[in-house]
């Protein structure tokens, strides 16, 4: 059995519900066939970039052969000599890389495996195989198999360095005939211009709350054990659709998940059964509370270790950052104590965009993440003490 | 053709180059006295500067002795410091071959080799500066081509070395001319006012508006009206202007609420909101100096920070927050 969020995945552009025209526009580029342009697909996670695009595959070179995935394990020499492994997923049709996994060696990846596609072409004979089976000798321009190119999809483009950037603008020239790109990334800040220039853009956006109900009702209505368990009345089944679209926020493959495990954790379900999230985000939420709430050196010491613990459970450094300031901006309204409460604002966001710079260009985490921590708790007590 | 158009409409010759009407003038009249310097192309992405040396090139040699005598290195190629010394070295020192009767009839065929250094601005200070005894020295038998997004990431002995060329935006009527003519082999029939948008979105970049040309030709066929600017990830109007009177309000838990439903949710990107607010806030009348002076340095902190990799949502709340106090 597989995982909600796998099993209702749409394999085809027809399935695919929400933002019609996005899928329209992918549609008529798959049907456009030689005309097929270069993508930079972006959006945030969780909106269904890979689901469309793999569907427009699906539809672009109209085989099941595209679904026979295989692991290669390359390995790539670099300048200094040293040997570097690196995982390619790939089909007969098209190929699969994450770059960014390499760190700063990504730019020998690009260079060295893009030019090894690029030079070699894609045979298919999927179209001559039909003729056989119509048993027709008759070869029309209509029959004859047109993509040769290859599709090489590369996730996570945002984190690749420049000069891997910079290293993919002629290889999108030169072998244009032979390979086609597909970039996804979360934010086109950080692609160069000359790429942005090279490719088409397309955006999906995550779902709104109806779509997402509509998919957690079609969902529902194919497991008729979950569906037992989530209450009968579709206003009050409702109500719990919205608590879970409101936790994942409209991140529809969370919101699948936190369905499914709702299901599997509970008896039955009224509208008053809390969400299940992640940890980690429950963590961070009573992490913010009690700074809040309390603000001295006792207190760092106890963020401290539960920031260690984040930090080692691979949880970006980022991200805690990230939820940490939006924790704040929300709760801060809910303390009377505090007096300013927009200039308090103000201060916590100005202080996570300094020291989100400095997670950026720093390379120890926890350092800034402290600082941050003892920042906001400098900024609060200034507050709450002026009066 | 299994090609896209921005390779099947590259300029063959020099003449066929859009707009950059100085630089191949000076460039077809050295085409005839066969006397080239070594130059330094620079300029915005999709001016043409690669067509132009490529197109050259092409006339000056013809295909046939393309192969032997044009080296063409861009950035996807290993380029560090050995690269110079061994290849582009070994490339240069080498004595030219004989053309044959046939090209030397059709083409000029000039007594030097081409070495094009395409995206330069990648290549490594080290790289460069070791370029430079190797550009004197074999200068009877090799010509250089160098070009560059940014002038200023070569080092200035390499510059000046070279003559230098500026490729500057496309100006409309040229663009709209290659477009037209674009459309036209192509078959399709597409409105001015259309072209006119494409170009407005790419500001001078005639690869991006070639592009766009292809993916919108092929979308067009059912609906006649596009919104280019959405398409391209722009963010609509709507959303700017409400944005903009929120901030006005300096209500901050309803700029946040605003922010994250209408722009971080659907996936816009957070420099696409940077631009469209400058060109909103910077072009409007109402502000004084004062007010557009803090908010130029807010919109330039926020997209340096947002440039070398910070979390986008922080990023664009902060400087969101910054500008209602400014408003």
């Amino acid at each position: 059995m597989s995982l909600w969020a796998d099993k209702y995945r749409p394999n085809t552009l027809e399935k695919l519900s929400y933002y019609d025209e996005v899928t329209e526009q992918l549609t008529q580029l798959a049907d456009a066939g030689s005309n097929f342009p270069h993508l930079l697909v972006y959006g945030p996670s969780g909106a269904g970039k890979k689901t469309r695009i793999m569907s427009m595959l699906r539809r672009l070179y109209n085989t099941t052969s595209i679904d026979n995935l295989k692991v290669d394990v390359k390995t790539f020499t670099t300048a200094s000599n040293r040997k570097l492994e690196f995982n390619v997923i790939s089909s007969p049709c098209h190929i699969e890389i994450t770059p960014s996994d390499m760190g700063n060696n990504d730019r020998v990846v690009i260079q060295d495996l893009l030019k090894e596609i690029g030079q070699t072409e894609a045979l298919d004979f999927s179209g001559l195989f039909h003729l056989a089976k119509k048993g027709t000798d008759e070869i029309t321009n209509d029959n004859i198999p047109q993509k040769k190119f290859k599709v090489v999809i590369i996730n996570e483009s945002e984190k690749l360095s420049r000069d891997a950037q910079a290293a993919l603008r002629r290889t999108m020239e030169k072998f244009s005939s032979t390979i086609r790109l597909i970039l996804m990334c979360d934010s086109t800040s950080n692609i160069i211009d000359p790429i942005k220039s090279r490719t088409l853009g397309i955006r999906i956006g995550l779902p709104d709350n109806e779509s997402m109900k509509q998919i957690f009702e079609n969902i529902l209505n194919n497991e008729n054990d979950a569906k037992k368990i989530y209450p009968e009345d579709w206003d009050d089944r409702c109500i719990v659709y919205d608590h879970i679209i409101e936790e994942s926020d409209n991140n529809l493959r969370l919101g699948i998940m936190m369905l499914e495990a709702m299901y599997m954790n509970n008896d039955s379900i009224s509208i008053t059964t809390p969400v299940i999230k992640p940890d980690w985000i429950s963590v961070i939420e009573s992490l913010t509370k009690g700074i809040i709430k309390e603000r001295s050196v006792a207190k760092l010491s106890q963020c401290r270790t539960i920031l260690y613990e984040l930090l080692a459970h691979a949880i970006p450094g980022k991200l805690i950052l990230e939820r940490m300031t939006f924790n704040f901006i929300k709760m801060i309204d809910d303390y009377s104590s505090i007096k300013k409460s927009d200039e308090v604002k103000t201060s916590i966001v100005n202080a996570a965009s300094l020291f989100d710079e400095r997670l950026t260009l720093g390379s120890k985490d926890i350092f800034h993440l402290e600082g941050f921590v003892t920042r906001v708790m400098v900024i609060l007590e200034t507050d709450i003490s002026s009066y | 053709m299994d090609q896209p158009w921005i390779e099947k409409y590259r300029p063959k010759t020099l003449k066929d180059v859009s707009s950059q009407s100085t630089t191949t003038k000076i460039l077809e009249k050295s085409l005839n006295t066969a006397n080239l310097p070594h130059m330094l192309f620079y300029g915005p992405p999709g001016t043409g500067k690669t067509s132009t040396i490529l197109a050259m090139a092409r006339q000056l040699y013809g295909p046939n002795l393309m192969t032997s005598r044009v080296l063409e290195l861009n950035a996807s190629d290993e380029r560090g410091i050995s690269i110079v010394r061994d290849r582009i070295k070994n490339f240069a020192r080498l004595a030219i071959t004989n053309p044959s009767k046939e090209d030397l009839q059709n083409y000029p065929c000039p007594p030097y080799k081409l070495i094009i250094l395409d995206e330069a601005d990648s290549m490594t200070m080290d790289a460069q500066s070791a370029l430079r005894r190797t550009m004197e020295t074999y200068a009877k038998v090799t010509r250089f081509c160098i070009i560059c997004n940014y002038v200023t990431k070569i080092i200035d002995p390499l510059a000046s070395r070279c003559s230098k060329f500026r490729f500057r935006p496309l100006d409309e009527n040229s663009a709209i001319e290659r477009l037209n003519f674009i459309a036209n082999s192509e078959n399709i029939s597409i409105n001015n006012n259309l072209i006119i948008d494409i170009l407005n979105v790419c500001e001078g970049d005639l690869r991006r508006a070639v592009n766009l040309l292809q993916s919108v030709s092929t979308i067009l066929k059912n609906n006649q009206s596009i919104d280019i600017k959405t398409m391209f990830g722009y963010l609509p109007d709507s959303i700017i202007n409400n944005l903009i009177d929120l901030l006005k309000l300096k209500n901050l838990n309803k700029i946040t609420t605003f922010t994250e439903k209408e722009i971080i949710k659907n996936g816009y990107s957070a420099s696409f909101l940077l631009i469209s607010l400058h060109k909103n806030l910077l072009l409007n009348s109402n502000l004084s100096s004062i007010e557009k002076n803090k908010i130029s340095q807010i919109l330039y902190k926020s997209d340096s920070l947002i440039s070398i990799g910070c979390n986008e949502n922080i990023q664009i709340i902060n400087c969101l927050y910054n500008l209602s106090k400014v408003l």
